[in-house]
């Protein structure tokens, strides 16, 4: 069997059981309309349309990053209920399959959830993209990949350690740090249109390139450990 | 047909260095490879520490291809963390282990491990369960002992995962959750998941806790059947059991180990069943 049916194996079942609980998608969902609708009602966007152009990106993808966390945590406590975790690791599958096959899981989740919540968002901030909107096609899936991707390496790498819930932003948010500012940066450019996202979608690019690599490359040492 | 594997053919186990319990003449080999030249499970001097806890003490140990060892002692005695490590869960703090003259971690898919944890998603009934497992598995999927290898593989894999619930008593078309099973039923499910894989070298940490009788008979049956068949890979197959059940898993057992405080205490071999059974299960006998 190739690796990828391996994969699509893995991303089947985490569909599966998500359709069955919807534990991810019910609690990301909340949390980000939650931050959207209290950000809306702490300042009036109507009133600065400037300025909200200016900070919706930051608000976007911070609402977005605190919502998908979690959901980190819960993704992987699936696979701790009962030691399935243990099976994983038995199994001839390739660990990395698991992985990237958690990740795609978690990515289409927070993708769910983004498009919810993108007609929301347009309308309490009541926001007109005034550079190439195009190019938000290309910022949201890098963006939301970036996430998920270290964010699903993180909460399995936090699995074993007791205060899991507390340790996975203190980890993941300092080392999303880069990609959450070409984000936010891409974002703007296209709301605002004062200057060209192309700069900060590369970087973005060559973030997910980069740890997309090294999280799948580590994750086997990750599951071995005892 | 009596219950129980022949005791005539008991391969060599050696416990600290020593061989020891050989009754009868080892089986021919099936298939000439290194892996069945090798030990089946080595054990040099192996410990295992949790902080200052040490839950396993200098353990040596080595069973040959075929062997079939019961494991009994008392709670805390080490008999999960000597499966754990073998199994390759938990890496031995001092000493080393080899499975077939391999690392445990090189050898995934060979070894199959049922806990006292069911090992099964509880959102998922039996059959997407073990559907799932299947696909999980690198080989192509043929179904367990049988002749029917035409359909796509989503059918190949439906097809044994159903042929492995119906071969511990389960439906397949069973719709209820596992997390909605009863305890027996999770554990028969449990062992239909560690069949599937068709391993080489079996591990089983307290299989018949929260069993009746009945099913752990139903259950003893199955295993007997699976250890009478080489593996896919040509090799007699190994088991190693732990339980505080001994009588009812001495037709399982060619030998019994019994652990204390982490060490190996004791090995002795398990006498011939009588003609007539004298267990329950042995007067039950293997159809």
């Amino acid at each position: 069997m190739n690796y990828a049916q391996h994969v699509l194996t893995h991303l089947r079942k985490d569909l599966r059981l998500e359709w069955r609980t919807k534990d991810s998608i019910n609690g990301m969902l909340f949390f980000a309309l939650l931050v959207v609708v209290v950000l809306a009602m702490a300042f009036d966007p109507a009133s600065y349309p400037d300025m909200t152009r200016q900070i919706s990106g930051g608000l976007l993808w911070v609402a977005l990053l605190f919502a998908a966390m979690t959901a980190l945590n819960q993704s992987w406590a699936r696979e701790t209920n009962n030691s399935v975790l243990d099976a994983h690791r038995l199994s001839e599958a390739p660990a990395s399959a698991l992985f990237i096959g958690k990740a795609l899981a978690n990515f289409f989740f927070v993708t769910a959830v983004e498009i919810v919540l993108a007609p929301i968002f347009t309308v309490f901030y009541n926001l007109q993209p005034l550079g190439q909107a195009w190019k938000l096609l290309l910022v949201l899936p890098l963006g939301t990949w970036a996430l998920v991707v270290n964010g699903t390496f993180f909460a399995a790498l936090s699995l074993r350690t007791r205060n899991r819930e507390t340790l996975l932003p203190l980890v993941l948010l300092p080392i999303s740090m880069p990609a959450l500012l070409a984000m936010i940066q891409a974002t703007t450019a296209v709301l605002t249109g004062q200057f060209e996202p192309t700069l900060w979608i590369k970087v973005l690019l060559a973030y997910v390139i980069v740890f997309t690599t090294a999280c799948v490359l580590l994750f086997q040492t990750v599951l071995s450990a005892d | 047909m009596t219950i129980g594997r022949d005791p005539t053919v008991a391969p060599t186990i050696e416990l600290e260095g020593a061989a020891v319990a050989k009754p009868g003449a080892l089986p021919p080999p099936r298939k000439s490879s290194a892996a069945e030249a090798s030990a089946a499970v080595k054990l040099q001097r192996v410990s295992r520490l949790y902080g200052s806890f040490v839950a396993l003490r200098e353990v040596s140990l080595q069973l040959a291809p075929g062997s079939s060892v019961v494991i009994l002692g008392e709670n805390g005695a080490g008999k999960s963390t000597l499966l754990k490590v073998v199994a390759g869960l938990h890496a031995p703090t001092y000493g080393e282990v080899t499975i077939f003259g391999e690392s445990p971690r090189d050898l995934r898919g060979s070894v199959a491990y049922m806990s006292h944890a069911t090992m099964l998603y509880d959102e998922l009934t039996g059959m997407e369960n073990l559907t799932y497992f299947a696909g999980l598995q690198n080989s192509s999927p043929q179904p367990m002992r049988s002749n029917h290898s035409s359909g796509s593989r989503k059918a190949r894999l439906r097809d044994r995962a159903a042929q492995a619930l119906r071969e511990v008593g389960l439906d397949p078309a069973n719709p209820r959750r596992v997390g909605e099973y009863s305890q027996g039923m999770r554990q028969r499910a449990s062992l239909a998941r560690v069949l599937l894989s068709e391993p080489d070298l079996l591990l089983l940490d307290e299989p018949f806790s929260n069993l009746d009788l009945g099913s752990a008979h139903s259950m003893i049956a199955r295993l007997l059947a699976h250890l009478a068949q080489p593996s896919p890979r040509g090799l007699a197959r190994t088991l190693l059991l732990t339980t505080h059940q001994a009588e009812l898993a001495r037709p399982l057992a060619q030998s019994t180990l019994t652990m204390n405080a982490g060490r190996l205490v004791s090995l002795r071999q398990t006498p011939p069943p009588q003609a007539d059974g004298d267990t329950p299960a042995q007067r039950e006998g293997v159809r």
